[in-house]
């Protein structure tokens, strides 16, 4: 792998989490809004009258929170404190910090949404490939393309309309939720099934919705690799369909879709944050939605800094495998 | 498929020889065009189906407490009533139409401040064009979502209007065509006829306006309608998170309250079935468009769907 290379990579997911945490730094700065105050005059209000010295509370507040000092001052600091993770504490679950309750909830997020990413990945790419193949089936050639049409719509409207059909109308599935709230969550057979029965809608609205684009990106490259000169030659030499398809199409033809897959990191997350608070499943998505529900603030800027963060590193991951599968990459450069 | 390509392939373009009969020509490509067609078509739906609720409906129906609650569709209340009052087909005459404005608005200017940075930095090259693409770049990566999260909720619902929600979701709806643009100048910059144009002695203004922008018509419909589809997809997700005017009657609002108020639970699957089909309706009419555009801006790639 070129120097080069990982120095680019290194530097994109460098940035992309600086201008996370800076964004989360300067948006609710430059707001006119002051949650300081805010919470308390409803914490005065509730009493029923102001305190005479009501604007000495807020000014040694705020002395108190380091919001006196300069801003380059405020913004050294808080990134200090973004690098620790350190993300404050909860407003509407006061002794949780912030990390603790993202620490409970990822784990679902990112259980789902590497099962589902990787399924449609695998099974888009595979359905356009044979969309391509001139020697597959009627259905693939004919069927299956009209089914692309489901990936124009966003993930959590078909999420509600598996809902409605599968849960609410047709009763075989569960509504929402990760698990039975009457199965106490214990490390056994039982158990896991009951959050592989939750996690099947969720997943299949993932499925649903995404597989097209990769079946679209699949077909295309496919049909200009079928029209390449070692084709024709592989064809020629009367080797086996399959090993043509296989060896000489599908891994040429792949290449673009991982270079799709790093890409498309922010759109699966900007969608799991959607239908995991429909299906309600106690992923970052629904907490994210409890946590606008209540406005809880430091919760909001936490769970979007910790998403971009996962982003970058997914992206990165990515982008360190891809030269093992493209040599052109592994040896540019040196 | 390659034979049917083969032959609408070498049919002239109507798009390039338009200006002697503009309109029958655009029709006679629609009806080549099938994808562009039905689009176009549904979103002639939306808008007379908009358009003429205007008048029918009282916007005041609309609102809470404006019908009787929880009623199933029924001959008086065509798609239903909500838990809340209200009547289903007001909503989805307005929510629709704000909608779709909201998406025009945020998609336009999006557009505009994202062809301009891309044209730029195309053409001018230099640190200039190194900065572009690492800001594209990145703020690419960043779900367009989470940062409209942020800035939502940091500003009070009582000055949140609808046209304020089109303007904060216009910052995240210009970093695709920034990028689709400058991609189509850098291979544009190098072709024949612009090299052309240079050698009779036309300045760079005239190259961009005479030789490039008619060129780039169809990649910048193709983006616009890209942005006004993100855009959509922002405002419907922001109010389906319960950000934003939530009083106001939105597609967005309406799934908001029938999931926060267990329409499902309560047996009124009216109250979600509207603002879902209503969706899919737009999303798939985007889609459409924007598949029947890519054909338009370039005929060789031929999709059959």
């Amino acid at each position: 792998m070129s120097l080069s290379y990982l120095l680019r990579r290194i530097l994109l997911v460098f940035l992309i989490i600086w201008s996370a945490a800076t964004l989360n730094f300067f948006i609710p700065k430059i707001t006119p809004r002051n949650p300081l105050r805010e919470k308390l005059m409803e914490q005065a209000s509730r009493s029923g009258y102001i305190p005479p010295g009501f604007e000495e509370m807020v000014k040694s507040y705020e002395k108190k929170f380091g919001l006196d000092q300069p801003v380059w001052k405020q913004y050294l600091t808080y990134m200090n404190d973004m690098a620790h993770f350190n993300l404050g504490y909860s407003i509407s679950n006061f002794p949780k910090t912030v990390p603790e309750l993202i620490g409970q909830a990822i784990w679902w997020t990112i259980g789902l949404l590497t099962a589902t990413t990787l399924i449609s990945f695998f099974l888009g790419t595979l359905l356009g490939a044979l969309m391509a193949w001139s020697r597959s089936s009627f259905i693939f050639r004919q069927v299956v393309p009209s089914l692309l049409v489901l990936g124009a719509v966003p993930p959590f409207i078909v999420g509600l309309l598996l809902i409605y059909l599968v849960a609410f109308k047709w009763q075989l599935l569960p509504l929402g939720g990760a698990y039975d709230t009457t199965n106490l969550p214990t490390w056994d057979i039982s158990f896991f099934l009951d959050i592989l029965k939750h996690s099947i809608l969720p997943a299949l609205a993932f499925i649903l919705t995404t597989a097209g684009g990769w079946a679209i990106g699949m077909r295309g490259m496919m049909v200009t690799v079928q029209g390449e000169d070692y084709m024709t030659f592989a064809e020629a030499k009367g080797l086996k369909n399959w090993r043509l398809f296989y060896k000489y199409a599908v891994r040429n033809a792949l290449l673009p879709q991982i270079t799709g897959l790093a890409i498309s990191f922010s759109y699966i997350v900007g969608g799991s944050v959607l239908v995991e608070s429909v299906f309600r499943y106690p992923g970052l998505g629904s907490l994210l939605a409890t946590a606008i529900r209540q406005l809880d603030y430091f919760l909001i800027y936490g769970i979007v800094f910790i998403l971009i963060v996962a982003i970058g590193i997914a992206m990165f991951i990515v982008d360190l495998i891809y030269p093992l599968l493209d040599p052109r990459i592994a040896y540019e450069g040196k | 498929m390659t034979v049917q390509s083969v032959s609408t392939q070498s049919l002239p373009l109507p798009a390039r020889n338009g200006e002697v009969s503009g309109l029958r020509n655009a029709l006679r490509y629609l009806r080549r065009n099938r994808q562009l067609a039905i689009g176009l078509g549904i979103l002639v739906f939306l808008i007379l189906f908009s358009g003429i609720g205007f008048f029918l409906v009282d916007k005041n129906t609309a609102y809470a407490l404006g019908a009787p609650a929880g009623k199933a569709p029924s001959w008086e209340h065509p798609f239903g009533t909500d838990g809340q009052g209200r009547e289903l087909l007001a909503v989805a005459v307005f929510g629709i139409w704000e909608t779709l404005r909201i998406g025009f608005i945020a998609g336009l200017i999006g557009l505009g401040f994202g062809s301009f940075l891309g044209f730029s930095s195309a053409f001018f090259g230099g640190w200039y064009d190194v900065v572009v693409r690492w800001v594209v770049d990145v703020l690419l990566t960043v779900p367009g979502l989470l940062i409209l999260v942020v800035i939502a909720s940091t500003l009070d619902n009582k000055s949140f209007t609808l046209t304020r929600m089109a303007l904060i979701i216009a910052l995240t709806a210009w970093m695709g065509p920034a990028r689709t643009v400058r991609a189509q100048v850098l291979t544009m910059r190098e072709r024949p006829y612009v090299m052309m144009a240079r050698l009779n002695g036309m300045n760079s203004w005239g190259i961009i306006f005479r030789e490039l922008v008619p060129n780039l018509l169809p990649y910048l419909g193709a983006s616009l309608v890209g942005s006004v589809t993100g855009a959509i997809f922002a405002t419907v997700g922001l109010a389906g998170l319960g950000l934003g005017p939530l009083r106001e009657p939105t597609i967005g609002v309406t799934i908001y309250w029938a999931m926060g108020q267990n329409a499902l639970l309560r047996g009124m699957w009216w109250w979600l079935m509207m603002p879902i089909l209503t969706t899919i309706l737009m999303f798939v009419m985007l889609f459409l468009v924007s598949a029947g555009l890519d054909e338009l801006a370039n005929p060789r790639v031929r999709k059959t769907i």
